[in-house]
């Protein structure tokens, strides 16, 4: 399994063949502070990279939570609808937002890996 | 400047800034100050222990101004629609500066802490503004000393009263609006049993020199932890109580932000001391005449945060109302909304809609607070 992360904080993380899970990382749950709603994609839609897909509202601020990718939205993480705290509490595992299909698997190794990403938010 | 407003960058701090660094508070500007946003807890879980436990909160940055001398009481009372001649001492009192428009300049606390001396406390972003319309209206009628060396603390929650008895025994005999001189582990300071968050708890007015001592003794009760201005504003959102900028402000009288409540009788239409304060004229015709429009709760029906200016419309699209404040109430798990809209509307009888990321999100006129109140009223 491999994970990639964003410019925009999120996590991609290529589960199967052109198939990836997207959230967002632990620092930008930090960033947001406790989230308290979230408004998902409807599944099967095409969305190209940089899309806004999600709306992600914390306390104090709403933000976009854009695809990382470019693909088609196959699942979206039903349980964020009623518990948007998950996304705060666990962001890398119960708090994932979308499952995707790649349209251009070159976007996906483009992106950052772990080490990469470090040191992106450490500047 | 006094001790604790070393500048930085522009911005001052307060006293307690080495203590939120230590406590690994955000920090963020607000009104000229560095000030603490949040601290590791969070604000849904600072939020959560003030209702359930204690919060305590600097508030330092906001204004403490001294009025003395034996015309102060009469003096304030030509800048305020309130009752402050027959203020009682040591009891303090809700108000608000108006303009020549009966607008509100700021809104205010005021204490007769005895010899002829009002103590005041007002906003920090109207601070500089409250101080010199102070002195320019009565600076000739009373002394007004602004408290440059003073710090501000507030311990909210329903366990506040314990935690302070358990440190000044005599603070148990204080109800909600008063004041008492409490000397906390030899630390003399001024308390008033009161805050903005709707829950019982005192504010303390201790000199900068003292101040770190005395919140590290608030601290030290496993009760109470730093509240950040997040939760504070989310605890005053849930509270109903109105927020300088957002429900009250220079284009808005004291009723149209449906704080008839805190105009004393006695300065309305036919009470002993009517009027004689700025734009009374036009706060005594809206008191009288009732005005257009109002300040209301709402319920958005989802869980979607409704925030500041979205616009409220009718089933017909017509814009009826502005929210003032929105935003997610930690205490009951949902969004809630201030908002000011047409008064026709706030008996709640015809549909309302919050335009969110334009589309229309049904909403619900609540009776204001969303929390009840628990003041300790003896």
């Amino acid at each position: 399994m491999t994970i990639k992360y964003s410019e925009d904080h999120e996590w991609v993380e290529l589960t199967e063949d052109g198939l990836v899970t997207v959230g967002i990382t632990e620092f930008a749950q930090e960033q947001l502070g406790d989230l308290v709603f979230i408004e998902l994609p409807e599944v099967s839609d095409e969305v190209s990279q940089g899309d806004n897909i999600c709306i992600i509202e914390s306390v104090k601020a709403a933000s976009d939570l854009v695809a990382p990718v470019s693909g088609e939205i196959i699942a979206v993480n039903d349980r964020l609808n009623d518990e948007p705290e998950l996304a705060s509490e666990d962001p890398m595992v119960e708090g994932w937002f979308v499952k995707m299909k790649l349209s251009d698997t070159a976007e996906f190794d483009a992106l950052m890996d772990e080490a990469a990403y470090q040191e992106f938010i450490e500047e | 400047m006094g001790l604790a407003m070393k500048e930085t960058i522009n911005e001052f701090t307060t006293v307690f800034h080495p203590m939120h660094i230590d406590a690994g508070a955000k920090m963020v500007p607000f009104a000229g100050y560095n000030m603490p946003v949040s601290y590791p807890l969070g604000v849904k879980k600072e939020h959560l222990h003030t209702r359930e436990k204690a919060g305590l909160f600097d508030v330092s940055h906001m204004g403490q101004v001294k009025l003395i001398g034996e015309n102060a009481k009469k003096a304030l009372e030509s800048l305020v629609p309130v009752d402050i001649i027959d203020l009682p001492l040591m009891k303090q009192r809700y108000a608000l500066f108006t303009n020549d428009n009966g607008g509100v300049l700021d809104d205010l606390m005021v204490t007769n802490i005895g010899n002829d001396c009002l103590l005041l406390v007002v906003n920090a972003g109207c601070k500089q503004a409250d101080f010199a319309h102070l002195q320019n209206s009565i600076g000739n009628e009373c002394e007004i000393k602004i408290l440059e060396d003073y710090a501000l603390l507030a311990l909210q929650g329903p366990q506040a009263g314990e935690v302070l008895a358990a440190l000044a025994p005599e603070s148990r005999e204080m109800t909600f609006m008063t004041a008492k001189v409490l000397i906390i582990e030899g630390i003399e300071c001024l308390a008033t049993r009161s805050g903005y968050s709707g829950e019982d708890g005192f504010e303390i007015s201790v000199r900068n020199d003292q101040a770190q001592q005395l919140a590290k003794c608030l601290l030290a009760h496993e009760a109470v932890e730093w509240v950040g201005l997040g939760a504070r504003d989310s605890l005053r959102l849930e509270a109903g109580l109105s927020l300088y900028g957002h429900e009250l402000d220079t284009e808005h009288s004291p009723v149209e932000s449906s704080l008839v409540w805190a105009l004393s009788k006695v300065r309305r239409s036919g009470g002993m001391r009517a009027g004689g304060y700025p734009g009374a004229m036009t706060v005594m015709n809206h008191i009288d005449d009732g005005v257009t429009q109002k300040i209301v709760g709402l319920q958005p029906e989802g869980r979607a945060p409704v925030r500041d200016g979205a616009l409220i419309v009718d089933d017909e699209d017509n814009v009826v109302g502005k929210v003032t404040s929105g935003g997610f109430g930690p205490t009951t798990g949902k969004p809630i909304v201030i908002a000011r809209i047409e008064s026709a509307l706030s008996g709640g009888t015809k549909k309302l809609f919050a335009i969110v990321r334009e589309k229309k999100l049904a909403v619900e006129v609540v009776k204001l607070p969303f929390v009840k109140h628990n003041y300790y009223r003896g």
